[in-house]
């Protein structure tokens, strides 16, 4: 059995209201940040899994994502993942 | 309505239970049972109501751990069997999580916690939930929620509107709901998801009676 770290980024799609994110923009500007254009807020889900070899461990990732990690109609998502 | 008994899901974190199971039992003698959410057998209940509150801590995104619960996998067959159920606040977030209901609840357009009362369009009697023979109906609910902002992409607004699927819009849009959209069916009309709190508005004395409707259609057929 291999061990993986895997790291998920869990976004609001672009099209979805990020109102945390709006309002963490603007103080940001309060605090005196020049130059911000957008800012938006996600989820970090860090995970440590085993299975035999990578293609394995990428679906069970990709099952978890899609079915709770993420609600896909309002979050996209993507993932990195190294061996141990 | 002798042996119509109504089945109140009780989740970790659920808190309008006793309210609904309240407004069913002593405004409109309609018998109740809670259902605890690791409970799959749902012979002996003829509807069903997801109540309100934060179920698992509203954890990852809210509605989205009661959805793999027993009594929510047990939820299919029921529906399947056209019973009725109807999905409260958090109980609209875990239909729309668990795909009975197509969209998404998400947090507020002005991040508040809002609890106020609201005054609503009946836009839709499909299912039988609310009252609006005749011309366009407008009733008052209590909402109190942070993430009640319901949001679709076009293509399922032009399916829910093609088929008669909005059951109600906010009059003044609070939270920056897609579409003003406050509450909606499924095809069949034997799943409702609403963001308001039609139990507690079910007697005069807290305020309205405009809930009873929708509470009592439950036993509707």
């Amino acid at each position: 059995m291999d061990q993986f770290a895997v790291k998920v980024f869990v976004r609001l799609r672009p099209s979805v209201l990020d109102p945390a994110g709006e309002a963490t923009k603007s103080a940001s500007i309060k605090l005196g940040a020049e130059g911000i254009k957008s800012l938006r807020i996600g989820k970090m889900i860090e995970v440590k899994i085993e299975g035999n070899g990578e293609n394995e461990v990428r679906e069970k990732i990709d099952l978890l994502c899609d079915r709770l990690f993420a609600n896909t109609v309002i979050e996209d998502y993507e993932y990195s993942l190294e061996k141990l | 309505m002798n042996n119509f008994t109504v089945g109140v899901v009780v989740f970790p974190g659920s808190n309008c239970d006793r309210d609904v199971s309240w407004a069913l039992e002593g405004c409109l003698d309609i018998r109740t049972k809670y259902l605890w959410h690791e409970s799959s057998d749902l012979s002996d209940v003829d509807a069903i109501v997801l109540p309100g509150g934060f179920s698992y801590g509203d954890y990852l995104r809210c509605g989205a751990i009661a959805r793999f619960s027993p009594l929510i996998n047990a939820l299919d067959e029921f529906v399947k069997s056209g019973k009725r159920v109807l999905g409260i606040c958090n109980g609209f977030q875990i239909l729309t999580e668990s795909g009975f209901l197509p969209g998404a609840l998400t947090a507020n357009k002005n991040l508040n916690f809002i609890c106020d009362d609201v005054e609503l369009d009946i836009v839709s009697s499909k299912g039988g939930w609310f009252n609006n023979e005749g011309e366009k109906q407008t009733i008052k609910l209590p909402i109190a929620h942070g993430e009640g902002r319901y949001h679709c992409d076009s293509d399922t607004f032009k399916k829910l509107v093609d088929n008669d699927l909005i059951a109600l819009k906010y009059k003044n849009n609070p939270n920056g709901s897609s579409f003003d959209i406050a509450g909606i069916t499924n095809e069949k009309g034997n799943v409702l998801g609403l963001m308001p709190h039609p139990e507690r508005s079910c007697d005069e004395i807290i305020g309205g009676t405009d809930g009873l409707f929708t509470l009592k259609s439950l036993i509707l057929k």
